[in-house]
């Protein structure tokens, strides 16, 4: 009944729905892998860029690939401002209050997008949208190889400036000792807030390159923010690398669930997989031993 | 002591200032009624669009000068949230309940209506379902839950029966027909009925596809379409998932003879028509639509467009579910729930703008009611069955 006919198809479309997952992984992995931030609002501010993008296409004309420029400093911002003004001062550094922190920001932002954009399902066009190109047997839209693309330059940077820049050696410092980096001169405020500045910026280009195939209503985020964290833990935390893997195998594995035991079933292989990777590399495929 | 004549007088005086409050200077006791839908969650979209038919009709109910049988009382919704689920819906009935509401109108997703029609039963609260197809909702013999709509039984029969009459006129040319639909009661009802009903007429069902809401991409769903490559495909999903299917299926250039939807949730839109207009060119529908020849449709489309909204099926639906609540409420003469159930009950309710003809419940479904056929052309759409109504020619089979 499967032939490579379909098979192939499958498998490559499991890799460029999986390159996706791995750009809003890569984000949280940073966030959540690096610093332990259990950041339940990462769905919401998917959805809050989302909505970045279709307005810069809808009022302005801008290009999704085009409003990169755009959308990646401005979600910085956003993060930045959202770390040092709402969830650190809400939740008073504790990890525990961190997380009803998130998930009431995620429930805020959910409402207003309500408020301002109802619950109406918004798509855009690109003369690229329906663009597919033919790699043996398969159809894959062009959308999707970019954002295959995107999902390797965006870890490629992010994995660079957390190896070779002074943020990034701080950020290695406050993950491993919160306590010393502070007495070595770190601002540790500061480089949480660029943390999730940066978690949020790699969410900004997430949006960009998934705006021309998807769509945005304010519960959008939702259906991301399980699988990414899977992805997270999977790949093994804080690793750009294992995030990016992890959403790779996890669109394959999700693409041949669906079409060998159906699309309400497909879903299972990701959590199979997620279980036995706990159960047998509790770290992850690229995560220290504990 | 009062003489008899005396006596008389008053009582008349007292009935008639009961009667006609105004009369007495006391603005008559508005009638409460529940508007029930989800307006927050994944049908939110749906819910909204619901909500915004049902404020349209009592809009119009009390400009028009109210329920007259109680002296001109105006309507007075209480909005309640399903949050797309039946718990959260069951909830808001219970507090309507307490509110003292007169009656229910709600609340789009079957599933929904399912539990909330039963909740309601509980209070005698009378339950106008506005669009939940499933069967399942009238078939308890509960006696406050009345559909004015057809049910997704009838929706299936005359799906399969005009597809049966195009394919015959155009030669037979299809044969086999693949399903794809949504796990939840609507789609996978829809899809049993079809699967059941598609053999009889000689067509072969190739294989029904169920998938989760949200699907986050349908390029698999689209390869094993491929694979079989059906003659029709027919799809019964909620819009996101519809509007990502016909995308993808563009996509992966997949073109069956016809896509022929049975309660289609994005076939039959506007919004879809207008955002996917190359997608959305030929899909036929087999739908809750109103009549194109009563005027009164164009007027409420247009009021509707003036509102920045598109003219979905749910608008129009909760707008008829709500006349017909306010029909019933006007000859209860009475915000007494048994006394508007006894009204439903008995209503004969015409003016409408359904292709429906005059009400007539048994055991809460209207009879007469009727899903039409439609298909896109040339950016509107356009009714093609049954011939009474119909505004173009169908175009089938899409590709010879």
């Amino acid at each position: 009944m499967l032939d490579f006919n379909i098979l192939f198809p499958s498998v490559l479309n499991g890799i460029t729905t999986g390159a996706v997952y791995a750009l809003i992984a890569l984000g949280l992995t940073l966030i959540y892998g690096v610093l332990h931030i259990i950041n339940f609002a990462h769905g919401a501010s998917l959805m809050v860029a989302l909505y970045g993008v279709y307005m810069l296409k809808q009022h302005f004309g801008v290009d999704p690939y085009m409003a990169l420029p755009i959308m990646v400093p401005a979600m910085f911002v956003l993060g930045y401002a959202l770390q040092r003004g709402v969830i650190n001062r809400a939740s008073h550094g504790k990890d525990e209050n961190i997380l009803l922190v998130t998930l009431g920001l995620s429930i805020v932002l959910e409402n207003l997008a309500l408020l301002f954009f109802k619950s109406d399902t918004r798509t855009i066009e690109t003369a690229y949208t329906l663009t597919t190109v033919q790699i043996g047997p398969a159809f894959i839209a062009l959308p999707k190889l970019v954002s295959f693309a995107g999902a390797l330059v965006v870890s490629a940077v992010l994995l660079l400036i957390v190896q070779k820049t002074d943020l990034g050696r701080a950020i290695r410092a406050v993950s491993k000792e919160k306590q010393g980096a502070r007495l070595m001169g770190i601002d540790v405020d500061h480089v949480y807030a660029m943390c999730f500045g940066l978690g949020l910026a790699s969410l900004g280009a997430a949006a960009c390159f998934l705006m021309p195939a998807y769509y945005v209503n304010p519960q959008v985020g939702n259906g991301f923010v399980l699988v990414a964290f899977t992805i997270v833990v999977l790949g093994g935390m804080g690793s750009f690398a294992g995030a990016l893997l992890g959403g790779l195998l996890i669109g394959v594995v999700e693409s041949l669930g669906g079409l060998l035991l159906g699309e309400s079933l497909g879903q299972v292989g990701i959590f199979v997989i997620f279980i036995a990777v706990l159960l047998l590399r509790p770290q992850g495929f690229f995560g220290a031993k504990a | 002591m009062t003489s008899r004549r005396t006596f008389m007088g008053q009582s008349a005086a007292a009935a008639s200032a009961l009667a006609f409050p105004l009369v007495g200077g006391a603005q008559p006791k508005p009638v409460k009624v529940g508007v029930l839908h989800p307006v927050t969650g994944a049908l939110a979209y749906s819910g909204q669009q619901c909500r915004m038919g049902a404020l349209m009709a009592i809009e119009d109910i009390n400009k028009a000068g109210g329920i007259k049988s109680l002296g001109g009382a105006k309507i007075e919704a209480m909005l309640g949230d399903a949050q797309s689920s039946p718990q959260a819906g069951t909830a808001e009935i219970e507090k309507m309940n307490e509110a003292g509401v007169s009656a229910v109108v709600g609340a789009f997703a079957s599933a929904i209506c399912l539990a909330t029609t039963q909740a309601a039963a509980k209070y005698n609260l009378p339950h106008v379902v506005d669009v939940g197809v499933a069967d399942q909702i009238v078939e308890r013999g509960l006696k406050n839950t009345f559909r004015f709509g057809p049910g997704y039984k009838k929706c299936a029969e005359v799906a399969v029966s005009s597809l049966h009459v195009l394919n015959t006129a155009a030669g037979k040319p299809a044969r086999t027909v693949m399903i794809v639909h949504e796990e939840s009661l609507f789609g996978t009802g829809t899809a049993n009925l079809l699967a059941k009903e598609l053999p009889g007429y000689g067509y072969e069902v190739k294989e029904i596809i169920k998938h989760a809401n949200p699907t986050r991409d349908f390029n698999n769903i689209a390869l094993r379409i491929k694979q079989v490559n059906p003659d029709i495909l027919i799809p019964a999903n909620y819009y996101n998932e519809y509007a990502l299917l016909v995308r993808t299926l563009q996509q992966q250039k997949i073109t069956p003879k016809a896509i022929y939807s049975v309660l289609g949730g994005a076939a039959s839109s506007y919004k879809f028509v207008k955002e996917f207009p190359e997608a959305a060119n030929g899909i036929i529908d087999c739908n809750h639509w109103f009549n194109p020849k009563d005027k009164r449709s164009a007027e409420l489309r247009k009021r509707v467009e003036a509102q920045g909204q598109f003219f979905s099926y749910e608008v129009f639906m909760t707008y008829t579910a709500m006349m017909l609540l306010a029909d019933a409420i006007e000859r209860a003469k009475s915000p007494d729930r048994a006394a508007i159930i006894d009204a439903l009950a008995s209503s004969k309710f015409a003016n409408h703008i359904m292709p429906y003809g005059p009400t007539n419940f048994v055991n809460g479904q209207n009879m007469g009611a009727q899903p039409l056929m439609t298909q896109v052309h040339k950016g509107d759409i356009k009714v093609i069955v049954p011939r009474d109504y119909r505004e173009i020619e169908p175009i089938f089979p899409l590709k010879g």
